[in-house]
Order: structure tokens, then sequence, then C-alpha cells
């Protein structure tokens, strides 16, 4: 029972699990699923379905945190991912012809992939804060995004693009199934080799990794190329979504999403060690609360006091320095010196 | 090895030991004097005074914001929240003024307290829960953008006459008038040089940003200063959305959406180090005029209002490495 409760994965569950109740009260036939036309429909599957684009992003952001660094750029990259695709799609003859709407996918995760190497270089070459070189993207990309669409909205009319965002594979949402397989190929690389350790060890400490011979500053340029393209996929999909490209509001804040999906799911901002499980199950905690906001009637506007909510206390419960002041103090005499501050029910100081 | 032993090098290495610290200053005014001649040699009419006038009044704001923010970073820290705390500001202006009938003297105040407690907020979470203050102010910007969709999604338009008659008042300046927000941010700069550059607060807060380990070991006040330090940022935030809400004559719970960023960037091409302990607040102004006089080119070359973005990106680029090139010197 202690196991189950002092693993990481345990109250981010929890919070999930609480959330999806809470909805009952809302929604009786929250957990329904019914099948229509050979499609699974109902309150959950939308939740996966809108929270696909989010988990990706979260995804790359997981891994760029690991190495003790951070995203910002991911949003204006959602932005430009989306103005490529489309732009392409929209000069095709036949929108609908399936090589146009490969080349404008491979297009699109080309300059992602490209601009999270230019985030890499900036942080792992030139030596920048990974704040302020992303926050450079962040800035300029959307100004890049506006560019490459002559500051219009595209609108596209393509049903094979259209499958990436809103289609549906074996009864299942088309970008469900796509982010499920990127997470799954990308955590089996972490977790059955040893990626995910250096990438650990990078996060620990670069400068000690790089001399017990790690190649830190390759690794973290390759988290940041992740992460581009992890965005960029997540762009496709939003734009897909919508069959249309806005260079102002595509991927609006979600950078600030992914990094409190990643909190939430339990990987510490200071880097080191990581959990894509975890933010997986951070991502749907927010994709749900945001579900909840609507389905409980209270007004869509407030969801991001929620959100401030949530953040301060995920984070100040992850606050090292808060759990020792605000719960020591309040276990009082019966705490033995903070040796062991996890497993305090099992310690019994002799009267 | 040669070049060192050139007697010019030895004086040109002489003339720059102990100023490498206003490098990045000069770097920037030259920048401004060079976009400045260009601009008015492209466009006779950009020379006119009064159009550098303007670049201070459409940017009275963000001067205020950039002076604030100048506080943190010299700090070592960051403040995400100040764009979003501007829109609170000028929302609550709006709201308190026009829906609810408050007069504008008890409205300005109090905004500017919510402001300073905010901050001082957020300084206390960073200081004393030792979170990274790039999240705690994350949360606050949430917060803060969060309640101005709470107050109202739509625009609410001021017509109070102390706000409509301050917008429109101008302060003769011999053939030139100003705008009163400009006086009143000047001021801002003005008080701020001071506290940094005379006081004992000034003082700690270079010291905590050039390192926090040796203030606490000096026995600065370390967790006061670093409080205050926010308690200002919020502070000029507020007070930049009561500007704000002179500038536009109305409350809107979307604007200054990225305005922390330029913020950000005014900062740093103003030469303040992004690692902390070493910048001034006279350089943030002209991080400011750099900004404004891009926008104005901008505007003047009939380009589209993205290009201000991109250049502000490509500007921050260069000099964050320069600011790289002469900390690896340093060392």
């Amino acid at each position: 029972m202690t196991g189950v409760v002092r693993s990481r994965l345990f109250w981010p569950v929890l919070v999930l699990v609480l959330l999806l109740i809470g909805n009952l009260f809302f929604k009786p036939d929250f957990f329904a699923v019914r099948i229509v036309d050979g499609h699974v429909y109902g309150s959950l599957v939308d939740i996966v379905r809108f929270g696909a684009p989010l988990a990706l992003v979260a995804l790359g952001m997981t891994l760029v945190i690991a190495t003790g660094g951070i995203d910002l750029s991911v949003g204006s990259v959602v932005s430009i991912a989306g103005a490529v695709a489309c732009l392409h799609i929209s000069r095709q003859t036949d929108q609908n012809a399936l090589s146009g709407v490969l080349v404008a996918v491979a297009m699109a995760l080309g300059v992602s992939l490209l601009f999270g190497a230019w985030n890499g270089v900036m942080v792992s070459r030139i030596g920048v804060q990974p704040i302020i070189a992303t926050l450079i993207l962040m800035v300029a990309g959307r100004g890049i995004a506006q560019l490459i669409m002559d500051g219009q909205i595209i609108t596209i009319n393509s049903s094979p693009y259209k499958w990436i965002g809103a289609g549906w594979l074996f009864t299942l949402p088309a970008s469900v199934l796509i982010a499920a397989v990127v997470i799954g190929v990308t955590a089996l690389i972490m977790r059955r080799s040893a990626l995910g350790l250096l990438l650990e060890s990078v996060g620990g400490n670069a400068e000690a990794s790089r001399l017990v011979g790690i190649r830190s500053r390759s690794l973290v340029l390759l988290v940041y190329a992740v992460s581009g393209l992890c965005a960029g996929l997540a762009g496709l999909m939003i734009s897909s979504n919508v069959s249309s490209a806005d260079g102002n509001n595509a991927g609006l804040w979600i950078e600030l999403d992914a990094i409190l999906a990643v909190v939430i799911g339990g990987t510490a901002l200071t880097g080191g060690r990581f959990s894509i499980g975890g933010t997986v199950i951070g991502a749907l905690v927010i994709q749900t609360l945001t579900t909840t906001i609507y389905t409980t009637g209270v007004p869509p506007e407030t969801t991001l006091v929620f959100k401030a909510a949530v953040v301060t206390v995920v984070c100040l419960l992850q606050s090292p320095a808060f759990r020792e002041k605000v719960f020591r103090r309040r276990r009082g005499p019966r705490s033995t010196p903070p040796t062991s501050a996890s497993e305090p029910t099992n310690v019994r100081v002799p009267a | 090895m040669t070049t060192l032993t050139t007697p010019t090098g030895v004086r040109l290495a002489k003339v720059f030991t102990g100023r490498q610290r206003y490098v990045p200053v000069l770097a920037t005014a030259t920048v401004l004097v060079l976009m400045w001649i260009g601009a008015s040699l492209y466009f006779p009419a950009f020379g006119d005074l009064q159009v550098l006038l303007n670049v201070f009044k459409d940017n009275a704001f963000l001067l205020v914001l950039a002076v604030g923010m100048t506080f943190v970073i010299l700090s070592g820290g960051i403040d995400l929240s100040v764009g979003s705390v501007l829109a609170l500001s000028t929302m609550l202006c709006a709201w308190l003024v026009e829906t609810h009938g408050w007069s504008p003297g008890v409205v300005i105040p109090l905004v500017m307290v919510i402001g300073a407690l905010g901050g001082s907020g957020m300084g206390a979470i960073i200081h004393y829960f030792e979170v990274p203050p790039f999240i705690a102010t994350l949360a606050g910007m949430f917060l803060a953008r969060g309640l101005c969709y709470v107050i109202s999604t739509d625009a609410i338009s001021i017509t109070h006459p102390f706000f409509t008659d301050t917008a429109n008042t101008m302060v003769p300046l011999g053939d030139y008038r100003i705008d009163p927000s400009v006086v009143l941010s000047l001021i801002v700069v003005a008080i701020a040089f001071v506290t940094l550059h005379y006081t004992r607060f000034g003082r700690n807060v270079y010291a905590i940003g050039g390192s926090e380990q040796s203030a606490l070991l000096m026995g600065l006040p370390v967790a006061a200063t670093k409080v205050a330090v926010y308690a200002v940022s919020g502070l000029c935030a507020a007070s930049a959305g009561v500007l704000y809400a002179f500038y536009t004559s109305a409350g809107y719970s979307n604007t200054g959406i990225g305005m922390e960023l330029d913020a950000i960037a005014a900062v740093v091409i103003g030469g303040t180090l992004l690692t902390g302990g070493s910048g001034f607040v006279l350089g943030t102004v002209l991080g400011v005029l750099v900004f404004g006089v891009i926008q104005t080119i901008t505007n003047f070359a009939d380009l589209l209002s993205w290009w201000t973005r991109i250049v502000v990106g490509a500007l921050l680029l260069l000099f964050i490495v320069l600011q790289r090139v002469i900390g690896a010197r340093k060392t």
C-alpha cells in the first residue's frame, strides 16, 4: 500500500481520477462511450482527442526539462508548422491529393525540427540561458508565422490533411493514435536504452556529465530538436482540426499548459529526473480541468484562474522548502530530524 | 600573442579594463543612432523631433514596465507576469470607474497597491519557498490574466472626464508638445535611477544579482530586498496599466499579451546582463527607444506590424550573443 502511495504517479493519477469522478455530479453520463458509424464518441474520448496535441508538446517539454532547460517557443512552432503546411496545401490545384499533403506535412515537420535545432544550438553551443534562447523564438516566431501567411488566416479544404486532427482509424481518433505511437516510441527509446539515463545525468550536472564522457552538448541539441518536432506535429493536428492556420491564436499559451503538464506529472523543473507517463497524465489532468470547467457551467473565462491556482499549489507542494516549512512544523514533536521526510507514519519516537 | 604586446593593443586593453560594463550600453546607443540616421535619410519626415516625442508617447507604459523589469533582472530574477498585471490594472480602472462609478482618485492608488501586494506575494513565494522565479511569476501571469477575463471579456470604454481630459491634455514644450504620460514615465525613470545608484536598497539589488550567497554572507537583507524587487515590478506594472488606460481610454482583457517579452527585450537590449548584477536603468530607456524606433520605422515603411517583432527578436539575439562574448572575455 505504501508502495502505491509513494509511487511518483500516485498523486497525478489521484488528481485525474478525482477530477473525472467530480464530473459525474454535473454530467451523469460522463463516462458513457458510444459507437456511432464505427467511431467512438463520449466525453472521455473528447478529453483524449483534444488533449493529444498538448500531450505531444508536453512530451518534448519533458525531455527539455529533464536536461534542466525549458522551451518557451513551442507555441510559436505550433503556429509556424500549421502555417507552412496550410500554405503548401492551399497552393495545390487538387487539395485532396495525398502526395501534396504528405509533402506539406514533411515540410512543416522539417521546419519545426530546424527551429528546435536552432534553440538547441543557442543553448548548447552559444551558452544562452534556455529561458531567453527560446524566448527569442517565442517573440519572433509568431511574426515568422504571420510572414509565411502574409498576415492572413489560410483556410484549406483537404480531406487527407483533415484526417490528422479530426480523422478516425480503427474506430479511434487518429490524432490520439498518432500521439500514442509517438509517445510510446519515445518512452521505449528513453527507458529501454541508456538515453533517458544520459539525459537525466545531463540535467543533474551538465559539466560533470561531459567530464565522464557523455556528449552533453549533442544531447541538449537533440532534446530541443525533438521538442520542436513534437510541437510541429501538434501544430499539424491543431491546424488540421480546424482546417486553417491562424498565426496569432494557434497554440497560444500551449507552452504554459505544457510546462504545467510536466510539473503536475512529477518532473522537477530543476532537471535531472523525468517521467513520460507522468507528463501524459499531467496533460490529461489539464485537458480534464478545461473540460470540467465547461461542463460545470462555470464561465470558461475563469479557466486561467483555476490553472493559476493549480500551478501554485503543485509548485508549492513540489518545493522542498515549502514542505519543510509547512508540513514539518505541523507534525511537530512526533518527527525525528528530517532524514526520511516521505515516510513519517512509520516513525515512532519514544516518549 | 603578438597583438597583445604591441603598444596599441596594450592601450586598447587599458581603455576597456573596468569599462566593459559600458560596452553593451554603448552598442545600444550606436544601434539607436544608426537606425535614427538611416531612417531620417530614407524618410525625410522622420527627423522631426515630434516623431521622437511620439515614440515616447506610444511607449510610455512599456518604459514603466521595463523599469520594473530592470530591478528584477538586476537582482538575478525574471518577472513574466507584468503584461497580465498591466492588463488587470487597466481592466480594474475601467471596471471600477465606469461600471461601479468609483472615483479615479480612489481607484488609481488602489490599483497600484494591488500591483505592489501581488508583486510582494510572488517575491515571498520565490524567496521563502524557493520556487523558481520563472514559475512563480508564470502562475501570477495566469492569475492576473484569468482575473481580467473574470471581470469582463468585452472591452469597457472609459468615459470618465478625468481619464479623457488627461488623455487629451498636452504639455507644451517650445514648438512641440508631449503627453502627461511621458512626463510621468520619465519621473518613474528618474526615481528608479536614483534608487538604483544612490540608495542602499539599489546597492543591495546589484549585490544580490552578483551573488546571492555572497550578499547573504555579507549580512545584506536578502529576503527583504528580493521581495521588494518583485513589489517594485508589480507596482511598475500596475502604474503602466494606469498609463495604458490613459493611452487607450479602454479596458480590454486581451491587452498586453506578450508585453512581458517586450519589456525583457528592452532591458536586455539596454545592456543589462540577464544573469543579474550588471546594468543601467538608463540603458533600459535606450532599449525602449530602440523598440519604439523599430516600431515607428515599420509604420513609416508601411510594413506590417509583425516585422517589429521579428526585428526585435533578431536584436535581442544579437545583444545576448554580445553579452556572452563580453562575459566570456571577463573570465
